[in-house]
């Protein structure tokens, strides 16, 4: 999919809505990868953290609203801690999980796992505390 | 009745946008004592300047004033102009209604009105100068060179081959820094010891070189073309003169410790020669780890065995003091330890290693003897990481900057792997690959595709030990994967940092370093061969990482400038210095202790003998501090009296 | 033993429901070394993990009535058991004491006159024993040691990141060590330790969680762990319950009891802190069986 930047594509405001919500700062990161090397949760995400980082710098909406990645990030923080660039990838995670909430999206829907009867409590808070709004 | 001439300057449009200079110049035309206003658009000029000259014997100036940018850039133009028509420099002054006034002001009234205050008081300041002379201080034509890497050694070569003494001090046993521990350099795979080696003999053989190895210097004092050096001899316990170096101390000697200059991959005994071609090329007793101490002889082991009877447990530090004109700083870098990188493991992991340590892996005289062992176990590794970047680009954990040398390097360490070990493995973990120099960027890809090496872009997250194997977690950001790897064997290219005690030297030598630690250049485009010191200039990956050529062209450079220095005889210094007057002086000494340039001393006076202060011209940097701090305003800085400040600030409020 | 040591207690809901025998051997363990451990009068759930909108402040409210509740009941300190309650409650504790002004913004949203002061200092209770308790004073009450067991000490994510609340450093935690060596055991560094076992994407993920658990169980085996020690009930279950997800793909793998570190402290003194409800049966069958000392073993026969 070709990109089309410049004068007649205004840009879009994904990247300072993100930017807005996580307060980190996007053009920051130089795409060290660093963050995807050290993901506890990258194997089933489907973009790795510095691609969702990628694709909110190139403003490409579509992608970052539509990309499952974020609902696989656990906050774990382990690319915020070694980040060179002392990004806080997981703040970045969490404001994309929020814009794709309020737009509504299916894809934001995370149905529980079967046996929510053995849940600690704490995993079912967490859980609605990520997954709705 | 003093006649002052005052030219005023458009700057082109930077001072004349918000200065009315026309009003400017008739007001100023009418302030007591001024014979002369005029402007001009561009006063700096040549034809500015020889209209300038022209006015002031024409109308018969006694003291000009320039209102135009600041001093510190064209001070010196105009004190040259004054010189040509035949005025003391020293009675034209410089008002600098651009950085003070034009650049930070919007509002045009507001502007005339506070350029013309500036005028006042610089007419004002103006009418109380005195003429001075510069003084002139012999200069000493010796050169003092700190670090024996290729840097010092270049400098030191260039400097005596052209017939002046040098006095090099390097720290270690020997000459030859890490450029000695290095197997083949790139991008021309030179074997660096046989292109080193000759030059390390050549200043051990240069009559005009003295050498002083295991010291260190510990106190300079003084000023360009004169300054009094400290250097202390650390006791190597082995005499050098007699010494001949045929190393019949070490076999008997007990103590087995790990060898520096082999990264601590190999081992050497408590008397030993670094390597095997170190100048000079005598033993050194590591006192550390000898068995004896200051106290107590236990161990006579190597005292037996050596019949020159160069060992002399009773050996004590040494102080010398030389006296140079120069100073060349060449004291090199060091890596950043291992153990500064957690998720890598700390220095936990003996399969983790460093660059230099690889690099003696691959020499043919290293510790294994140019084969590719693991530390850990002495098999030959299949599967070799390279991590790029180790410590380096990284603001939050490591250094900010780029290491400059380590993309090239560990290309170079991919291919000699390859040559070494050509059925093993290797990849190479970067983020970008900075290979700017001449043949650089050609050594890497001609590396990648005739060697056929995988590079993976990303940085690697985490290293750490499953049973025999180091497992490595990267990311190829190209493919958009996560890439786990089963090494033998990991090389990080760790950040290039300033040698350790150069912050210290920085203290020692009054220099400037920058906030990684590097010794700080005059400035940074046009006198990157100087410090922020006159006469001590730098050379080599002191002042910032770099390879061989780059240094060497650096050194060779810098060693040109201590030489244009060491053509003059005398050089001049400005006049404008701190002068005590004897019969206000009240012998408080409050002044010896605030001058940060040790300048000021008590001596007896020579007509009342009682004490007072008196300042050395040639140490004093003219800082005024004195001037300001003495009780008694006994003290006056030339050229900044006490009577041109207040006369100055009286007309401007 | 110190005079005066005590400390508001902030139990969190897991505690008193999946975790009680983590309450009850912590507590039974602070009693004989000589802390007052005081539970605060008034608490709610801490609101589990940390938000990290920057813009939203209500997520955060539940942790700032535990907080402003602390502060009333005259704590200066206030420790927790659970990593997440930790974690949560000291990020938000941070919220009041940085330089952007949390403090005010949130005061002012919930209409506080003061307001929360951000005074109170959060300790995780493994915190509180470095800082308060020397290794020794745990030792000397050691009745039957865990000689001979090899403990692997599981930190995760909570404790140690982000680095602003880190106990101790992310990369190379080791804060249990100087305990379970007093309790007599074998400390095993793995350098899974520090990762993430999945946390709450249990609720969703199980699949992907199941993965971690098998890496972080599979390594802690390969180091010759016997069992897990944590510090977390979501760890707790992440890497008890799901074992049997984990042999649906990885039948080999062999059970790994998982204790919190509190139980093996108790277990050593010689203390009973059993409860009812909310273990996991078997694991501490398990853990129990690798615990029981050989007939021959002296510390046994002191315990009778
Ligand atoms: C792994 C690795 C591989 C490399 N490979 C190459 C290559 O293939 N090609 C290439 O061009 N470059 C290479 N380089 C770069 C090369 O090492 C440097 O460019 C070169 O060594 C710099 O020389 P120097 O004299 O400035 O510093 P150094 O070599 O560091 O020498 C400094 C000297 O000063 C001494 N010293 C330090 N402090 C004091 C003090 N206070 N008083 C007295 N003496 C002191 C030290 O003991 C040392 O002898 C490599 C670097 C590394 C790390
Ligand atoms: S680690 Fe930091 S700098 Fe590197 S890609 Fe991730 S966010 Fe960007
Ligand atoms: S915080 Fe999220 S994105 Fe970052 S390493 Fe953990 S799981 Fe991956
Ligand atoms: S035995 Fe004596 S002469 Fe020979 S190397 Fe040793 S100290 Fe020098
Ligand atoms: S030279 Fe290459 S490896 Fe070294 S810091 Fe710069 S980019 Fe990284
Ligand atoms: S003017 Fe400055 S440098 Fe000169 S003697 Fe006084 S204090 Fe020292």
């Amino acid at each position: 999919m070709k990109i089309i930047l410049g004068n007649s594509h205004p840009q879009s405001l994904f990247a300072q809505r993100i930017e807005a919500l996580s307060r980190q700062k996007l053009f920051a990161c130089y795409q060290c990868g660093k963050c995807s090397s050290g993901c506890p949760m990258a194997e089933s995400m489907d973009l790795l953290p510095n691609r969702v980082i990628r694709e909110a710098q190139l403003n490409n909406g579509p992608v970052i609203m539509s990309c499952r990645a974020v609902w696989f990030c656990s906050s774990c923080f382990a690319c915020a801690v070694r980040c060179p660039k002392g990004i806080d990838i997981a703040r970045i995670m969490e404001a994309v999980r929020t814009l794709q909430m309020l737009d509504g999206k299916p894809i934001t829907e995370q149905p529980f796992c079967e046996d929510t009867g053995t849940l600690p409590q704490i995993a079912l808070i967490s859980h609605f505390r990520k997954f709705n709004m | 009745m003093t006649r002052l001439g005052v030219f005023i300057c458009h700057c082109g449009k930077n001072i004349a946008r918000t200065v009315n200079i026309e009003a400017l110049r008739e007001k100023a035309a009418t302030l007591p004592h001024v014979v002369l206003a005029k402007d001009y658009l561009y006063l700096c000029s040549k034809p500015g300047q020889t209209m300038i000259a022209d006015d002031i014997r024409e109308h018969r100036l006694d003291k000009v004033l320039i209102a135009a940018c600041s001093p510190r850039l064209h001070g010196k133009t105009f004190a040259q102009t004054a010189q040509r028509a035949g005025l003391n420099p020293y009675l034209l002054d410089m008002a600098n209604i651009r950085e003070h006034c034009s650049w930070v002001h919007i509002d045009g009234a507001e502007g005339t009105e506070k350029a013309f205050s500036i005028i006042k008081g610089g007419l004002g300041r103006l009418l109380y100068a005195e003429p001075l002379e510069p003084f002139q201080s012999p200069v000493t034509k010796r050169v003092l060179v700190i670090g024996g890497g290729v840097a010092g050694i270049q400098a030191t070569l260039d400097i005596a081959n052209s017939g002046y003494e040098v006095y090099l001090v390097e720290k270690s046993p020997s000459l030859g820094g890490h450029m000695a521990q290095l197997g083949e350099t790139f991008p021309t795979l030179d074997c660096s010891s046989c292109i080193l080696t000759p030059k390390m003999v050549e200043v051990s053989q240069n009559e005009h070189v003295h050498l002083l190895s295991y010291s260190e210097v510990t106190r300079i004092e003084g000023n360009i073309g004169q300054f009094q050096v400290t250097v202390r001899l650390r006791p190597r316990y082995v005499d050098e003169t007699l010494c001949t170096g045929c190393g019949d101390c070490v076999p008997t000697c007990p103590v087995v410790v790990s060898n520096e200059f082999d990264q601590g991959l190999g081992a050497r005994k408590a008397v030993y020669l670094p390597f095997p071609q170190a100048v000079p090329a005598v033993y050194t007793i590591d006192w550390d780890a000898c068995l004896n101490t200051d106290k107590l002889i236990i161990c006579e082991n190597c005292y037996k065995d050596c019949e020159a009877k160069a060992i002399n447990f009773l050996m004590e530090p040494q102080e010398k003091m030389v006296e140079v004109g120069a100073v060349v700083l060449a004291t090199g870098y060091e890596l950043m330890p291992v153990a500064r990188i957690g998720e890598y493991g700390g220095d936990e992991y003996e399969d983790v290693i460093d660059g230099l340590q690889f690099e003696r892996m691959l020499s043919a005289s290293g510790p294994t003897g140019g084969v590719v062992r693991r530390p850990s176990d002495g098999r030959i590794p299949q599967n070799v990481v390279f991590v790029q970047c180790a410590g380096s680009r990284d603001p939050e954990h490591g250094i900010p900057y780029c290491s400059k040398v380590c993309c090239m390097y560990t290309a170079k360490h991919a291919l000699l792997y390859k040559h070494a070990v050509p059925d093993g493995q290797v990849y190479v973990f970067y983020i970008d690959i900075r290979a700017a120099g001449k043949g650089h960027e050609e050594f890497v890809q001609k590396v990648m595709s005739e060697e056929r090496i995988l590079y993976l872009r990303g940085k690697v997250s985490k290293i750490f030990k499953s049973g025999a194997k180091l497992v490595v977690w990267g990311a190829d950001t190209l493919s958009g994967r996560q890439v786990e790897i089963e090494a033998d064997l990991v090389v990080l290219a760790m950040a290039v940092i300033p040698s350790s005690g150069s912050q210290k030297l920085a203290r020692t030598l009054h220099i400037a370093s920058d906030l990684s630690g590097f010794f700080s250049e005059a400035h940074p485009k046009l006198r990157p061969l100087e410090s922020n010191t006159d006469g001590i200039f730098l050379a080599g990956a002191a002042q910032f990482a770099k390879d061989i050529t780059d240094t060497v062209s650096q050194a060779t450079g810098a060693a040109g400038k201590a030489l244009s220095l060491l053509a003059n005889d005398f050089i001049k210094l400005e006049p404008t210095i701190s002068e005590v007057e004897e019969g206000i002086c009240r012998g408080c000494g409050l002044c010896v202790s605030i001058c940060p340039f040790g300048a000021v001393k008590m001596l007896p006076s020579t007509r009342t003998g009682a004490m007072v202060a008196g300042i050395n011209p040639i140490l004093c940097k003219g800082c005024g501090l004195c001037t300001a701090g003495c009780l008694s305003g006994a003290v006056t800085l030339k050229g900044s009296s006490f009577k041109q400040i207040f006369a100055q600030l009286e007309e401007m409020v | 033993m110190p005079e005066g040591l005590r400390v508001g207690y902030f139990p969190g809901c897991t505690l008193k429901t999946d975790a009680r025998d983590f309450e009850s051997s912590a507590l039974a363990v602070a009693r004989v070394l000589g802390i007052e451990v005081a539970e605060l009068s008034r608490w709610n759930c801490c609101g589990t993990v940390y938000s990290l909108d920057a813009v939203n402040l209500m997520p955060r409210l539940a942790s700032v009535h535990n907080l402003i509740r602390a502060e009333e009941e005259g704590f200066s300190e206030i420790m927790t058991l659970c990593s997440m309650c930790y974690n949560t409650l000291k990020q938000t504790n941070n919220l009041f004491t940085s330089k952007n002004n949390g403090r005010a913004a949130i005061n002012d949203f919930l209409c506080l006159k003061p307001g929360y002061s951000g005074r109170v200092k959060i300790y995780h209770f493994l915190e509180f024993l470095r800082e308060k308790i020397r290794p020794e004073q745990v030792k000397s009450l050691v009745v039957s040691p865990l000689a001979g067991v090899a403990v692997a000490p599981y930190y995760g994510c909570l404790l140690l990141r982000p680095k602003e609340i880190a106990i101790d450093d992310p990369e190379k935690p080791e804060i249990l060590t100087p305990i379970l060596s007093a309790l007599g055991a074998k400390v095993i560094d793995f350098p899974f330790n520090n990762e993430c076992c999945g946390a709450y994407q249990t609720a969703v993920h199980q699949e992907a969680v199941a993965r971690r658990a098998y890496r972080i169980i599979s390594s802690a085996q390969s180091e010759g762990a016997d069992m897990i020690a944590v510090s977390c009930p979501l760890c707790h279950y992440n890497l008890s319950a799901l074992q049997g997800l984990v042999r649906s793909t990885h039948p080999g793998l062999k059970a790994m009891p998982i204790v919190y570190f509190t139980e093996l402290m108790a277990r050593a003194m010689g203390l009973d802190y059993r409860t009812e409800i909310g273990v996991i049966p078997q694991d501490v069958a398990a853990a129990e069986a690798r615990l029981r000392p050989s007939p021959n073993d002296p510390g046994r026969e002191a315990l009778k």
